[in-house]
């Protein structure tokens, strides 16, 4: 598999560690907590992942189909729009 | 003796002799034969024992797809078994065995499970031996493993060294036959840069395999001119014997190279194989295709092989199979073996055609060939016990029987489109031409030839033309024209998979011995799905991976549900499409190579110094250093312990994770990323600091100093240094992005070392006195400094005490690491300096109740570890909401106490649980568990930390720990975690 990091270009997957949903956002409230720590969806189609670029020490945003595989896009995380 | 020599094709060099050895029998080749071709060319028709019914095999192809003739071949540890001897190519000096046979290959003893054959029928291990049960796994799996199989291991260690490699190209074109050439061509000439892999050890794919397939010039006229042009191109790297196993995502594909120059003679120090990572822009698979056996009874003798197969070794190797062949074929494409046979001057008996209309002008040729045809003709039984003697065919004209040696057998082409399933599409059934091809949905991958269905060279070479112009389309490139060179109509057309309904038993799965009463029997017993008759019949499932059976298995099975083969459709095909050496997916990665070992920078000192080392993940730490007279671990500890309390120890603590953060947020986002409040931390100090995840959970623990005002260095523990590193990125670029934070890893950049003891001080003065003012008024508990060790030289100073003791830990800049060690131990000699490891280390920790590892395993709280008041009520910290959930500040969870044996020579150990006295020792009585535990010289006996309900408040009472490993119970009592020193006197001297 490959992954093209905005910063350095289409790299090999060994360069990269995953980590997990990044749908979720850490919320203000508190009562949102449990849901953003443990709940989350199992979607067939577009999601969005983490995935750290070790080399570069950039956290992204990958979109891809879970179902084929297809990867859409990537963006660096500190990079996507203000927060809720 | 059947195979013979015949003809000097120029694929086979007869200049050069090879001597090889099967059987213990000694033969010679020609370099350029297979195994299998030289085996053939002696008349050595029986070479091997089927897998289940120990039926004597012969080869079947020539190739790839080979079930039957697998050898072990190579001796001692080089020893391989389950070689295709249709692919290995013949060396001097190879050594082979057959497989699966005692006492000998001619003489089977097994061969008796053929006349038990019905009880060994489809799933037969799910209903014979099936009691007693406990027969199962002592008596009836080790029989049967033993008598049902392939080749034996070497058992020894590999002494061969695999390589690995990555390849970058615009286009990679598997095959060399003439789509692959053609394909090749044109992307060569339009300057891609191309990588052309054929798995064989000669190009040309079927090319070879065919006699003169042009019409104006020969095929080894165009092969070489062809070949000469892709080799003069820049941009082309052609790899032989380089097989594409698998397709992964984004254009990346699997592929082992075998070094051609590989043989029992080959120096151990050259890569036997190398594994290729291929990175491609494009791909054109063009892997030609594979041919379909016959089923009837008694199809599986050996002299009975595929029809491309016989022209194989008849074009390429030069060898007749035999001395007198009748020809069965349900297809146009086995006419052209009986005329290539009867042009070759050989005897061909007849040519038995399944169907009863024949194209006008094969009968024409077969008349011109003086051939007898039998039309609609079905072979009913075949005679011959290690080789075929005779052919029995009902056809227009009655039944008859043919007495032969070989039979040459063709029922179509499946194209080899593995390739394009490892991605999930799924091929697509072509009705017209009676075989499943590619789907069309392909990502960078376009197909031509044989393997997207195309037949007879003029075809082949077209879309071949056709996938690289499509392809250099996709990448901008300017279309090419080549002008193809002319090949003979009319194209041979596929005609159907012919399976006569009544086939009797016939084999379907050679290598795994899968008949059609197996198919019938899994349909009977309720199986459908193709997947589920692949498992329970194992139909397919022996390493050729079904390459001559699947279609028969699913064609068999589709008129059985009355279906057609669209609709019951192919088993997934997943990667790899050949067995491959796991060694070669290893490469390098072997023994003291599979990971990283770090060494800290003054490694060579606790060397010299006589330390025994520990790994503590990828480090080598020192454990302790034993001197002259110590004849124990444990007296070794002891007196690091004991010196280091009374006088001064040195401890090598570089392996713990040191990150520096600098900006204007750097105060803020440590607040939040640690749980206990560090806002108020002054500039030169430095504070204990515990990470909770975000589950609540306490995650690491360390130390901050303030360098300067937005400059701070933390440390982590060794083991999740790397861990750190990625969740603070993490919560900086996720959680707070606009933040003005800067983090980096400075674990390997910067030595650092542990000076602890009441000498320490001392010690310190006399070698940085000049640089730095440590007294306790300008220098006190907790303190950190930035300083100049000598010109250009920065070196950082905290007071920090894991022991207990006074202590310092010094940091330099890693290439000074050794110098340094060096110094303080010379400087220490008159203190009398004691270096010690990790397990004086572990001992003092304990000793003052410290946690560590053994306690931050991921299951406990800030609470439970005794440090509840640290956790901050007044900022918000990653974990905070989570920790507050009534079960994580239970009063009743497990927490940190100390335990002493009551009577003091007692033993227990670390993971002991803990009860209460007068209770069975059961999980409902389970009070907690000791997490650490080791000899206390200061106790003069075991003491332990572990983890108890409501520990803080039952001090003084005796409980029992139960270690169910060891079966010891030992009465303890509960005392606080910290044996030492408690109100902290020594810490500050």
């Amino acid at each position: 598999m490959r992954l093209t990091c905005p910063y350095c270009g289409p790299r090999d997957s060994r360069e990269f560690t995953y980590k997990g949903d990044a749908t979720r956002i850490r919320p203000a409230d508190d009562d949102k907590m449990f849901d953003y720590v443990y709940v989350r969806d199992n979607p067939k189609g577009l999601h969005q992942d983490y995935w750290l670029h070790q080399p570069c020490r950039n956290w992204l945003v990958v979109e891809r189909n879970t179902a084929t595989h297809e990867v859409t896009s990537v963006t660096a995380a500190a990079q996507r729009e203000a927060k809720p | 003796m059947t195979g013979f020599r015949i003809g000097t094709p120029p694929t086979l060099d007869q200049s050069k002799v090879l001597r090889f050895r099967f059987d213990n029998k000694i033969y010679h080749g020609f370099a350029g034969d297979s195994l299998a071709s030289a085996l053939i060319a002696h008349g050595v028709r029986l070479v091997g024992r089927s897998f289940k019914y120990h039926r004597p095999r012969g080869f079947l192809s020539a190739g790839i797809e080979e079930p039957n003739g697998l050898l072990s071949v190579g001796e001692g540890a080089r020893l391989t078994p389950n070689i295709k001897a249709t692919m290995q190519p013949l060396y001097d000096g190879l050594v082979a065995q057959s497989q699966n046979r005692w006492p000998s290959l001619q003489f089977d003893m097994m061969g008796v499970n053929d006349w038990f054959a019905n009880l060994l029928a489809a799933g037969f291990y799910y209903k014979t031996f099936m009691w007693p049960a406990s027969f199962w796994e002592k008596v009836y799996e080790p029989l049967i493993r033993r008598a049902a199989g392939l080749g034996q291991a070497a058992n020894l260690p590999d002494p061969d060294h695999y390589a690995q490699g990555n390849l970058f190209c615009d286009c990679l074109i598997i095959g060399s036959g003439p789509a692959g050439l053609i394909a090749a061509l044109a992307a060569g000439r339009a300057g891609l840069r191309v990588i052309l892999c054929e798995q064989d050890f000669v190009l040309g794919g079927r090319l070879l395999h065919e006699g003169d397939s042009f019409l104006s010039l020969s095929t080894q006229d165009w092969l070489t001119e062809t070949l000469q042009e892709l080799e003069s191109l820049p941009t082309v790297r052609i790899m032989k014997q380089t097989m594409v196993f698998g397709h992964y995502d984004g254009g990346t594909y699997g592929a082992i190279e075998h070094n051609a120059a590989y043989s029992m003679a080959t120096s151990a120090q050259e890569p036997r194989q190398i594994f290729w990572r291929i990175v491609a822009k494009q791909s054109i698979l063009a892997a030609g295709a594979i041919e379909r056996p016959h089923l009837f009874p008694n199809n599986d003798r050996p002299g009975i092989m595929l029809g491309s197969a016989v022209r194989s070794y008849l074009h390429r190797y030069g060898t007749a199979c035999g001395h007198s062949t009748l020809v069965y074929t349900s297809q146009d494409d086995g006419w052209q073996t009986a005329f290539d046979l009867k042009k070759a001057g050989l005897a061909v008996i007849a040519i038995a055609d399944t169907r009863s209309m024949i194209p006008q002008h094969l009968e024409a040729q077969a008349w011109q060939y003086d051939l007898p045809i039998l039309k609609n003709a079905c072979v009913t039984e075949t005679t011959g016990r290690l080789s075929l003697n005779s052919v029995t065919i009902t056809h227009e004209g009655g039944r008859e029987t043919f007495q032969c040696d070989t039979l040459a057998v063709s029922n179509g082409w499946t194209p080899t489109l593995h390739l394009t399933s490892h991605q999930g599409s799924k091929p697509i059934w072509d009705a017209s031409r009676h075989m499943f091809l590619p789907s069309k949905m392909q990502q960078g991958l376009l197909c031509a030839g044989a393997a997207n269905g195309a037949m007879g060279l003029g075809e082949c070479l077209a879309s071949g033309l056709t996938a690289a112009n499509r392809m250099l389309e996709q990448l901008d490139k300017q279309p090419q024209k080549i002008i193809l060179p002319e090949t003979p109509a009319p194209v041979l057309q596929t005609a159907s998979f012919f399976h006569p309904t009544q086939t009797g038993k016939a084999f379907v799965d050679f290598q795994h011995d899968v008949t059609t009463n197996d198919i019938h029997l899994a349909y009977q017993e309720g199986y459908r799905s193709i997947e589920h008759l692949k498992r329970y019949t194992t139909l397919g499932m022996g390493t050729d991976q079904g390459k001559t059976s699947n279609m028969a298995g699913l064609a068999i099975m589709a008129e059985l549900c009355g279906q057609t083969p669209d609709a019951v459709g192919t088993t997934v095909f997943r990667p790899p499409f050949e067995p491959i050496a796991i060694g070669a997916l290893a490469g390098h990665h072997e023994g003291k190579h599979f990971r990283t070992t770090r060494l800290s920078a003054a490694h060579s000192v606790w060397e010299k110094e006589g330390a025994v080392f520990v790994e503590a993940g990828q480090w080598l730490r020192p454990q302790y250093f034993p001197k002259k007279g110590e004849t124990h671990w444990r007296e070794t500890v002891d007196r690091e312990v004991v010196t280091t309390r009374q006088s001064v120890g040195l401890c090598d603590v570089s392996t713990l994770g040191k990150i520096e953060i600098t900006g204007k947020d750097a105060l803020a986002f440590l607040d939040f990323v640690y749980c206990n409040p560090l806002k108020s931390l002054a500039v030169g100090k430095t504070r204990y600091g515990l990470m909770l995840r975000e589950d609540g959970f306490v995650y690491d623990d360390g130390t901050i100093a303030r360098l300067e005002d937005n400059r701070f260095v933390i440390t982590t523990t060794t083991a999740q240094a790397v861990g750190v590193m990625n969740h603070l990125d993490f919560c900086h670029q996720v959680h707070k992005p606009h933040w003005d934070v800067r983090m980096v890893s400075v674990t390997e950049q910067y030595s650092q070392f542990a000076v602890a003891g009441p000498q320490s001080r001392a010690l310190l003065e006399r070698v940085i006195g000049q640089q730095i003012d440590l007294s306790d008024e300008a220098f006190p508990y907790l303190a950190c400094k930035e300083f100049s060790l000598a010109p250009h030289i920065k070196a950082r100073l905290f007071r920090l005490s894991f022991s207990g003791e006074r202590a310092y830990e010094l940091a330099i800049p890693a290439p000074y690491g050794e110098v340094l060690a060096q110094t303080l131990i010379t400087a220490g000699q008159d203190f009398g300096l004691t270096l010690y490891g990790t397990e004086a280390l572990g001992v003092m920790r304990i000793e003052k109740g410290h946690s560590a590892g053994n306690e931050l395993n991921g299951m406990t709280t800030a609470g439970d570890l005794g440090l509840a008041r640290m956790v901050s009520k007044s900022k918000d910290f990653i974990g905070r909401v989570m920790a507050q959930r009534p079960a994580l500040t239970d009063p009743d969870r497990p927490q940190l106490a100390g335990f002493r044996p009551v009577q003091p020579q007692d033993q227990f150990a670390a993971g002991a649980h803990v009860f209460s006295k007068n209770v069975p020792h059961s999980i409902e009585y389970d009070e907690g568990y000791l997490t650490s535990v080791a000899f206390s010289p200061i106790c003069g006996s075991l003491i332990g930390l572990g983890l108890i309900r409501n520990g803080p408040q039952r001090h003084g009472e005796v409980i029992i720990a139960y270690d169910s490993m060891r079966g010891r119970k030992t009465e303890l009592e509960i005392v606080s975690p910290c044996f030492y020193d408690p109100e902290g006197v020594r810490l500050n001297g």
